[in-house]
């Protein structure tokens, strides 16, 4: 077509070892909202790097307006009107608005006029924000409209969106979808990248499946079902999680008013927790990144010792008692950041199995360490969960995210917890695994344990808990049946939009 | 003892002289450090400053072109760190104790011949007319051009990083590299500028060491006022106003306890010789005590990974 704003044809891309774009052509017209769509690892990123200038293309052609278009940089594209938000958020803490946005601009006015435009800009689009405040001061959903105007201010023709709602509440993801409306309106392209099938359904004009480094498929979201969307990425039919009816056992662990000061400058206090938890149930907690999941996590695994009788396991107290303690008593976790926290990245998966297995699966006698029983436990982890790897003594760096992430909830699964404290189980992970992983939960569940996941997935929290509550500011809301929760009840227990409004153009 | 013979105008002029090394070393890593690389080899860069600037005013006669034979030596050494730390991706900390050394060593060796001779004087800027003027003519009017570039230098740093797109950029970088990159700006090139910067600061007051305070070439001479300047840049919280107010603080206390030591104070003079490097930090620790913190990207290596 003549009239497409941006062609794409047969662009390709190779990395040593990987063909990340494989001969790619697609079209965006202008007012389009065009989705873009494929599992970790599919190519999305790298494709609109390319157009944004960040990677310069092997071989293909790209033409804006039917003019060829090669941006050797990020500032070429910028001026030929294409904006980009970032997965994370390319800001700088310590600076201020202002000063963020006008690095994003290729010629900014003086610092008052601008201040002056980007009140202006944020109240037209219902996004306030104030052009003095510092970055770090600023909540996620906040941050966000930083980069987005950031973007409107330049005027783009294409707007390129890395998933943009995977920090937002349901209520923030309302305002910037009718934001992007208004902007699709005013006869700006969209290019949107995304996991969540159901927003794509409910926003996008035109869906580009990608697998592999290759377009495999180009549909109409709205005519097509997400679990047919689900299918094209993965190539091949997904197996949704069941749970068994859940028989409610004896309360495993009771969290009586923790309270607990933040334990850093960014932290987030702990403010009077309670929770019971029953064997064989899945509680899922949900919130907005930094409200204190971090910090409740550190609580229940006993790196944050707390004040006497806040934690108590199967009836002991258990609030001054120190990780391995925790981890012989049956009390396991795995939190959520996987290089350095969850997993020594340097090390082994067999010195990895070794560090949180030791405990439960007798692998040490007087301090001496039985390497042979670490070998087979980390052999056992591969096979069970299907993590790919050339051998259990490949350094846990070298692991895709996925990978890594179903070696340690197997670790932790595969030990027989009591009582198992996920966080973000399946961050980063694509379908198939993360569909593995939460069957893996629930079986556990259903064998008597009690499992606890933090997630930011409200999906996922949906799909296996039985029962669910919000973390917010540090606080803990009330856990209700899963069954019957709507969306919007629980945008409403995750604290509601933060402030934001319905655009007024 | 008798310290009626310690002449407050006169230590208030000196007070400016003994300042200005540290007050340009500690600028230019106050530089660099903004643009997130910790150059610890500020010591080994000031001392090939200063052997630079000595030898060069020895052999021309020449003191203008000795600073600028001492920027280029300290610009210079700064090059070869750049080329580790930001090509190379070698340690920051590590390569910064090697320039230090490896300063310290060449240093030497280039001063070999030079031990004892007498540089010719920097000429003082003003008239001696103004310098005449009671009280405020020796503190105000008294002192060499580099003195007052030095100065000049402080306000400039602070208007550039405040006012100045460049100097957005720059602290950009040494916020959030990762960030920056993905804006299109060149980290590796903006880094590299800023090592040559504070590499070519660190220069001139090493020859302001050799050339104007001392004037001499002694092996060794900056004798740990690059780690002062270091410290310095911490503890004024990376803002420039603050590093002026440490250096002079650091060079009054250090005129004053040698003339306590000249007035004969029973205070042994070891003592009195540690007192301004404690002091200093003392004072800049208590200041700091404010939330302002380090530039987030500091020391860590910049890769350009997909």
């Amino acid at each position: 077509m003549s009239t497409a704003l941006i062609q794409l044809a047969g662009l390709t891309k190779a990395y040593p070892g990987v063909i990340a774009n494989d001969s790619i052509s697609l079209d965006i017209q202008p007012s389009e909202v065009h989705a873009l769509l494929g599992e970790n690892g599919a190519g999305k990123s790298t494709l609109v790097k390319m157009i944004y200038g960040l990677v310069k293309p092997d071989s293909g052609h790209m033409q804006m307006n039917g003019h060829a278009f090669e941006p050797s940089e990020p500032r070429a594209a910028r001026s030929a009107g294409v904006a980009m938000v970032f997965q994370h958020f390319s800001l700088f803490d310590a600076l201020t608005v202002a000063e963020n946005i006008a690095l994003g601009m290729e010629n900014p006015p003086a610092m008052r006029d601008l201040a002056a435009r980007i009140r202006e800009v944020s109240e037209t689009y219902g996004l306030p924000l104030n052009p003095a405040a510092k970055i770090g001061d600023l909540s996620a959903g906040e941050r966000q409209r930083v980069e987005i105007i950031r973007c409107l201010l330049q005027d783009p023709k294409l707007l390129i969106m890395d998933e943009p709602t995977s920090v937002l509440t349901p209520q923030e993801v309302d305002i910037l979808f009718e934001t992007l409306r208004k902007l699709k309106a005013s006869g700006t392209a969209i290019l949107y990248i995304s996991h969540k099938l159901e927003e794509i359904r409910a926003l996008c004009d035109t869906a580009t499946i990608l697998r592999g480094g290759k377009v495999v498929a180009t549909c109409d979201p709205s005519q097509t079902s997400a679990r047919d969307m689900a299918e094209l990425m993965v190539g091949g039919t997904l197996a949704t999680p069941t749970a068994k009816p859940m028989e409610t056992g004896p309360v495993a662990l009771r969290i009586n008013a923790l309270s607990h000061p933040a334990p850093s400058a960014f932290g987030m206090p702990l403010r009077d927790i309670s929770l019971d938890v029953h064997k064989g149930e899945v509680l899922g907690i949900g919130g907005v990144a930094g409200n204190g999941q971090d910090e409740l996590l550190a609580a229940l695994s006993g790196e944050m010792a707390t004040k006497p009788g806040a934690i108590s396991l199967n009836g002991t107290d258990i609030s001054a008692k120190p990780p391995r303690i925790r981890r012989a008593l049956g009390l396991l976790a795995a939190p959520e950041e996987r290089l350095g926290h969850a997993a020594a990245p340097d090390m082994s998966l067999v010195e990895n199995a070794m560090l949180t297995g030791s405990v439960r699966e007798n692998m040490e006698t007087n301090g001496f360490l039985n390497w042979s029983a670490a070998k087979r436990f980390a052999d056992h982890i591969i096979s069970e969960f299907d993590v790919r790897t050339p051998s259990a003594s490949n350094a846990a760096r070298s692991l895709s995210g996925g990978n890594l992430q179903k070696f340690v909830v197997g670790r932790e699964v595969l030990q027989n917890p009591d009582v198992l404290v996920v966080n973000q189980p399946t961050w980063g992970v694509d379908a198939a695994a993360a569909a593995d992983i939460r069957q893996a939960l629930l079986d556990l569940a259903a064998n008597g344990a009690a499992v606890i996941v933090i997630s930011q997935d409200l999906d996922e929290l949906m799909e296996i808990s039985h029962r669910f509550a919000a973390l917010s500011e540090g606080r803990l809301s009330k856990p209700r049946d899963a069954a019957g929760l709507t969306i919007e009840d629980i945008g409403l227990m995750l604290g509601g939009a933060h402030g934001m409004e319905v655009a007024h153009v | 003892m008798d310290l009626s013979s310690i002449s407050l105008t006169l230590l208030m002029a000196t007070l400016m002289v003994a300042a200005t090394p540290i007050l340009f070393a500690a600028i230019g890593e106050l530089i660099v450090e903004k643009a997130g690389v910790l150059n610890l080899g500020v010591e080994g860069m000031m001392i090939t400053g200063a052997v630079c600037g000595f030898v060069v005013t020895i052999e021309t006669g020449q003191p203008y072109l000795g600073f600028l034979a001492g920027a280029a030596g300290g610009a210079a050494l700064s090059l070869l760190f750049a080329f580790l730390t930001q090509i190379t991706l070698a340690n920051q900390v590590a390569s910064g104790l090697a320039l230090t050394l490896f300063g310290l060593g060449i240093s030497a060796l280039i001063g070999q011949s030079y031990v004892g001779l007498k540089p010719e004087r920097t000429p003082d800027l003003f008239p001696e007319a103004l310098a005449d003027i009671p009280v405020l003519g020796p503190i105000l009017f008294s002192h060499d051009l580099i003195l007052y570039l030095g100065l000049a230098l402080v306000v400039s740093v602070w208007a550039f990083l405040k006012f100045t797109r460049a100097g957005l950029v720059l602290r950009s970088v040494g916020e959030n590299h990762d960030a920056a990159h993905a804006l299109g700006y060149k980290v590796v090139r903006i880094r590299t500028l800023a090592i040559l910067f504070g590499g070519a600061c660190a220069g001139v007051g090493g020859a302001y060491l050799s050339l104007v305070r001392v004037p001499q070439w002694t092996e060794g001479m900056t004798a740990g006022i690059g780690w002062i300047a270091l410290a310095l840049v911490v503890f004024a919280s990376w803002k420039p106003g603050r590093v002026l107010m440490g250096a002079y603080l650091f060079g009054g206390l250090d005129q004053l306890q040698l003339r306590l030591q000249g007035a004969g104070v029973a205070i042994p003079v070891e003592y009195l010789a540690m007192s301004p490097y404690v002091i200093t930090i003392v004072v800049l620790v208590i200041l700091s005590a404010d939330k302002s913190g380090a530039p987030a990207s500091l020391g860590r290596t910049f890769h350009a990974s997909q």
